[in-house]
């Protein structure tokens, strides 16, 4: 891009100083979850690891994190699946039809989830699917459907249509064009659909506070009765490691988005 | 379902039975099948309860001239007001630095925005309660330093509600503003400066009027966000402030009074369908969306 003119002197600093507002609060659990104090702190005399020992020695608190890897992987699966086949369906056919379905696949983005998340708890109590592995997964990979539409979309936006004609031109099959030539084009779009949708369905909370009561348990859940009940230094160690988890799956966004453009 | 059924038992491939197109049709309705039934019939259901319980009617909507749900509504839009107020200031700011830097810094600018877009909302919220408390990490330093005696109250009211907000919501406000940025041509505000415009005027009458469309596009985006917000006012307002989405879920969970929350849920969906609508009639959606 062209540059602007220098601009006022003001207001990269100003900029800057907006962007430190937006990083640096977030930063302050990391010394919090390495409090010396029984209470939620900054450390006093020394750093100390025993509430991430707490974290990971506590059985309520590890179930809570496999329940919510297995709902999310379950729920990424699905949404890759149905949100990559949809994507390229619109794109391969391309009317106004499928211009409307697009725009209605990404209704769930623009919904207030309490909404939605009301419907769904009526919907699985007529169902008998309340706090059950289905029935939080099938929300969670519903409402991720649309960030796989969007990134897949956007990949395919970059790929010449005419290398999926000229494949089955050459005989392949719908399937060969699909699995040998488009999907290997668009990789870098699902996989960063994939990863949305990960985060998405890991950091549930307003969904499964509706739809899940004993059984389920999931992270978010946890960490908001930790919040609303008692407030302890685990819950800054619990911040830190899902912080941490993001930032890896942030990371490894790029680094096969880099790969990919070589 | 049928239908394919019978399409796959005959021998001929399927492709050639539905023609290439058709194939692709099928591609789309797995999606559409489980949105269908599993996104928009639930949605319906709300509208349908909204009408329907305790009895039919519209009985429910009558609530709404109610004191309770009134405050509600008021604290709500107010709220979302002064959010979006903040948020676009702040988020112009943003905006504009990201566009004047060079490349390099610019990199590192995109990397703060885009990162706490990531992180988990409640990881956020947990971060600002340890921060604002009235034992918290500003009140400890400031009493430490002596600059005050008495601790401030930062959270369990409006402002500790603004300021996690304003913190969510920026990155939704500086993408948008940002894409509208970038396509404002360079050489209008060289023009301006060569026919005698001070720095100023320039940035007043050519630069400001041309981004105005991003700071409308960012601006609706970033209240229709905060008001069905739920998360963040719960944990940093507590149960003194109620805006909408938080009142709901008192109405379903605690009250089960389901047509009151059914109603209150309709309300706040069509508020935020309306306002999207007209959004779309100013502002180009892929370039909210898509690009960035």
């Amino acid at each position: 891009m062209e540059r602007l003119s220098a601009g006022f002197p003001l207001t990269k600093s100003l900029g800057w100083a907006v962007v430190v507002f937006l990083v640096l609060p977030i930063t302050v659990v990391v010394p919090v979850s390495l409090t010396d104090q029984r209470f939620l702190s900054l450390p006093r005399e020394h750093l100390s690891l025993q509430y991430y020992v707490k974290l990971f020695t506590s059985e309520a608190w590890l179930s809570s994190i496999g329940q919510s890897l297995v709902i999310a992987v379950a729920a990424t699966a699905l949404a890759v699946v149905a949100g990559t086949l949809a994507a390229i369906g619109c794109w391969r056919v391309n009317t106004r039809a499928t211009e409307a379905v697009r725009v209605l696949m990404l209704v769930p983005l623009i919904v207030p989830t309490i909404v939605y998340a009301l419907g769904i708890y009526r919907l699985w109590i007529a169902l008998g699917m309340l706090d059950s592995y289905t029935g939080v997964i099938l929300a969670h990979g519903v409402t991720a459907i649309p960030y796989v539409v969007i990134t897949v979309s956007t990949a395919l936006a970059n790929f010449d249509a005419r290398l999926e004609q000229a494949a089955r031109n050459l005989g392949a099959s719908v399937g060969q064009a699909l699995s040998r030539v488009i999907l290997p084009n668009i990789l870098p779009g699902v996989v960063s659909g994939a990863i949305f949708a990960f985060i998405h369905s890991w950091d549930e909370l307003v969904i499964v506070l509706f739809i899940a009561s004993r059984t389920i348990f999931t992270l978010p859940r946890r960490i908001w009765d930790g919040i609303n009940e008692n407030v302890d230094p685990t819950m800054a160690a619990v911040a830190v490691v899902l912080i941490l988890v993001t930032l890896a799956l942030l990371a490894l966004d790029l680094a096969f988005l880099r790969r990919e453009r070589g | 379902m049928s239908r394919t059924g019978a399409v796959a038992a005959l021998p001929r491939p399927l492709h050639r039975r539905l023609g290439t197109l058709g194939v692709y049709w099928l591609f789309i309705l797995p999606a559409v099948l489980l949105l269908a039934s599993f996104y928009f019939y639930p949605l319906f259901g709300v509208l349908w309860v909204s009408v329907a319980e305790p009895k039919p009617g519209l009985g429910n909507y009558a609530l709404l001239s109610s004191a309770a749900v009134e405050r509600v509504l008021l604290t709500t839009a107010r709220i979302s007001a002064v959010t979006t107020a903040v948020t676009i200031v702040l988020g112009y700011a943003v905006a504009y630095a990201l566009v004047h830097l060079s490349p390099r810094a610019r990199r590192w600018m995109f990397l703060g925005v885009l990162l706490p877009l990531w992180i988990s909302v409640l990881a956020r919220a947990f971060a600002w309660l340890t921060l604002l408390r009235s034992e918290g990490v500003v009140n400890q330093l400031l009493q430490a330093l002596g600059l005050i005696q008495e601790p401030l109250h930062l959270m369990w009211n409006e402002l500790g509600i603004t300021i996690g907000m304003v913190h969510y919501m920026l990155p939704y406000a500086i993408l948008p503003l940002y894409a509208n940025m970038r396509g404002i041509d360079a050489r209008l505000l060289a023009a301006a400066r060569g026919l005698g415009a001070t720095r100023l005027q320039a940035f007043a009458r050519v630069f400001l009027p041309l981004s105005l469309p991003g700071i409308v596009g960012a601006g609706v985006l970033v209240f229709i966000f905060s008001l069905g917000f739920f998360v963040t006012p719960a944990i940093l307002g507590g149960n003194r402030i109620l805006m909408i989405a938080q009142y709901i879920s008192i109405q379903i969970l605690d009250l089960v009074r389901w047509g009151l929350g059914a109603m209150m849920a309709t309300v706040l969906m069509a508020a935020v369908l309306t306002l999207m609508a007209l959004l779309a009639r100013i502002v180009d959606f892929r370039r909210l969306f898509g690009a960035h």
